[in-house]
């Protein structure tokens, strides 16, 4: 099933008269259980299509269809819904909120989507067994490693049921063995269904993935499905 | 639910504040500051105006009291040496505004001297007031026990008064005095009356009520002439009045003000020199009233400053505290927080400061004007309306100023504020 599909993506950007073309009319699709890396130099609009496919932004033109649904000209309030319900981040500085705790922060999603505390908290300690946070519920992410930090937002990120994970360098700032240790926890959320679209510039860790789409200059260049 | 949305919002706001606590006091600090001193202020002037009013009241709203002044230029002639001089009010004018105005309902003439009252070995100097019998309802005077001063004494020139309850304890201490005879010059007066307690006014040239001894208006022309000798510390001064006072009540206060222009007129055609004064209660209230509202427009006006300097405060570590949370604002909204649950986030801090302020600041307020009370003497109100309006005028402050910092929290592209930092 296509949970996700682009038609013909632009983005432009003016920058102070300049006017830069970010995506050149990308048209893709992704099926359900995906996991994509998607790869290319700076400048290739890696970042602005994981943008696009996050709901963070809109696109100049072309179609974005989430779940079956066109999203590409939905309002701001409509997008943060979407957002909350159908989308879940992983950012290379873990971006936790530092006042609030591991399950507080695992619960965010949630909170924004109108559920109630009780039920937050029941499926945020659930979903922080699963990633093996359990015994760290009521620690600030300054006490935390890289590593159970990247963790928690795993965890914030599935806690809502998303369709998709966007993970943008998800192993950046970590070192390469917990590094592994994430990108065996995004794999085996893979092999359960969870559909992971990564952006990285890093081959090995790409290698991961099961298909890899190249970008350049804003189109695509070479895809190819591993293994 | 939206409800839940909403309360958790909340509680992340109040966690914020709770957070940085010194840094929200000071913050509030401004409003605290603005709220307290509007109360404070705004009781004392209440207080200091309801005095002033208190007093003026006393006069009477319907009175006109005209006293006789000693004219200006004489003062100065009379430093060095004791003279005779004749100025004030008459009978002959008495008579003229009781029979020619109109609108005027009943004149009470009052003749005062300085004279030694004595009972037995006790002695007590203080003003001898020869009047009418009804004074005691134009000044708002009862007598006590006893009676007043009547037709048939004022007929017969009797030798009765009655005493003002202070000079009657100083004389009397215990003893009943009426029945019991006072001695002024080389008279002999019977008591026939104590007047009521009259509250002593705090103000230097007002007169105490208490220590006054009555007598008919008849009798004292006759038995006292005009003649009225004062013995100040080194100078020795003789004069002659007539009337030292004629109060007039008029029938309805509306007519007051141009009874009082009536009678101006009439004493200014009489009298060569200004040697009278008018006092037109109504009129003091007018100025009274004024003044106050003048003093509160002026307090108001120190108040809204303050309020506002407290209120460019908030939103100034608003934005600060905003920029400093630009990454967590772009990971909310990345993580499905709508434009409004950010501004609800900030506007929950703005508001709970400056409200927090106002509720701190009102309890201040209520407790300073009752150590001024306590330390200065002074009365003073604490109005329910200074209050709730302190305390709106605070919390709208949180609102207005909050509402900037807020909406350009919520404003910020996600992306941009992803990449801070």
């Amino acid at each position: 099933m296509k949970i996700a599909e682009v038609i013909d993506l632009k983005k432009t950007y003016h920058l102070g008269g300049i006017t830069v073309e970010a995506l050149r009319g990308l048209t893709l699709s992704f099926e359900e259980g995906d996991f994509v890396a998607i790869m290319g130099p700076s400048g290739s609009g890696k970042s602005t299509l994981l943008n696009l496919l996050g709901c963070l932004d809109r696109p100049t033109s072309g179609e974005y269809y989430l779940g079956g649904e066109d999203v590409s000209q939905l309002t701001d309030d409509e997008l943060s819904e979407i957002r909350s319900r159908k989308l879940g981040f992983i950012f290379q500085s873990y971006n936790l909120i530092q006042q609030l705790s591991v399950l507080e922060n695992i619960e965010v999603p949630l909170v924004y989507q109108g559920v109630s505390p009780a039920e937050c908290k029941e499926r945020s300690t659930k979903i922080a067994e699963m990633v093996g946070l359990g015994g760290r519920l009521n620690h600030r992410p300054a006490e935390l490693s890289g590593g159970e930090q990247q963790r928690v937002a795993i965890a914030r990120a599935i806690v809502n049921d998303s369709l998709i994970i966007l993970a943008d360098e998800p192993t950046g700032n970590l070192d390469s063995a917990t590094g592994a240790e994430i990108l065996s926890v995004l794999s085996s959320l893979n092999e359960e269904g969870k559909t992971i679209l990564m952006v990285s510039h890093d081959e090995k860790v790409a290698a991961l993935a099961r298909s890899i789409i190249r970008l350049k200059d804003g189109m695509v260049v070479n895809g190819s499905q591993l293994g | 639910m939206i409800a839940f949305r909403i309360v958790r919002t909340i509680k992340v706001g109040l966690k914020s504040l709770m957070l940085h606590k010194l840094r929200s006091v000071l913050t509030a600090l401004g409003v605290i500051f603005g709220v307290c001193s509007v109360i404070a202020m705004l009781s004392i002037g209440e207080g200091a105006g309801w005095e002033a009013q208190q007093q003026i009241k006393l006069l009477g709203s319907n009175n006109i009291i005209i006293k006789s002044v000693k004219p200006p230029e004489e003062e100065v002639a009379n430093v060095e040496r004791s003279r005779l001089l004749m100025y004030g009010l008459t009978y002959k004018d008495a008579e003229r505004i009781a029979t020619t105005v109109p609108a005027v309902r009943v004149v009470v003439p009052m003749k005062k001297m300085d004279k030694d009252v004595y009972f037995g070995s006790r002695r007590v100097s203080t003003r001898v007031v020869g009047t009418v019998p009804w004074y005691p309802d134009i000044a708002n005077f009862q007598v006590a026990r006893g009676r007043f001063i009547t037709f048939t004494d004022m007929s017969r020139k009797k030798n009765i008064c009655a005493l003002g309850e202070g000079i009657a304890r100083k004389l009397f201490t215990y003893m009943d005095p009426l029945g019991k005879q006072v001695k002024v010059g080389p008279d002999y007066f019977t008591v026939v009356g104590i007047m009521e307690q009259r509250a002593v006014v705090k103000k230097e040239g007002q007169e105490n009520l208490n220590l006054d001894i009555y007598l008919p208006l008849s009798t004292a022309r006759e038995r006292y002439s005009d003649l009225n000798v004062k013995r100040t510390a080194g100078t020795f001064e003789m004069e002659r009045v007539e009337l030292k006072q004629i109060t007039v009540r008029v029938n309805d206060v509306e007519n007051v003000p141009i009874t009082a222009k009536i009678i101006r007129h009439i004493l200014k055609k009489f009298h060569k020199k200004m040697d009278y004064e008018l006092i037109v209660p109504l009129e003091l209230l007018h100025q009274a009233e004024k003044t106050k509202r003048i003093f509160n427009i002026v307090l108001g006006s120190i108040a809204a400053i303050s309020l506002l300097v407290g209120g460019i405060g908030i939103m100034n570590i608003m934005l600060a505290s905003i920029t400093e949370r630009t990454r967590e604002i772009g990971v909310r909204r990345a993580l499905g927080a709508k434009k409004k649950d950010i501004i609800l986030q900030f506007l929950v801090e703005t508001v709970v400061l400056s409200a927090g302020g106002g509720i701190v600041g009102v309890l201040l307020g209520v407790t300073i004007p009752s150590l001024v009370t306590y330390f200065a003497d002074m009365r003073t109100i604490v109005t329910a309306w200074s209050l709730m309006l302190a305390f709106g005028i605070s919390a709208a402050i949180g609102v207005i100023f909050g509402l900037y910092p807020a909406s350009r929290a919520a404003n910020m592209d996600p992306i941009e504020a992803l990449r801070h930092e």
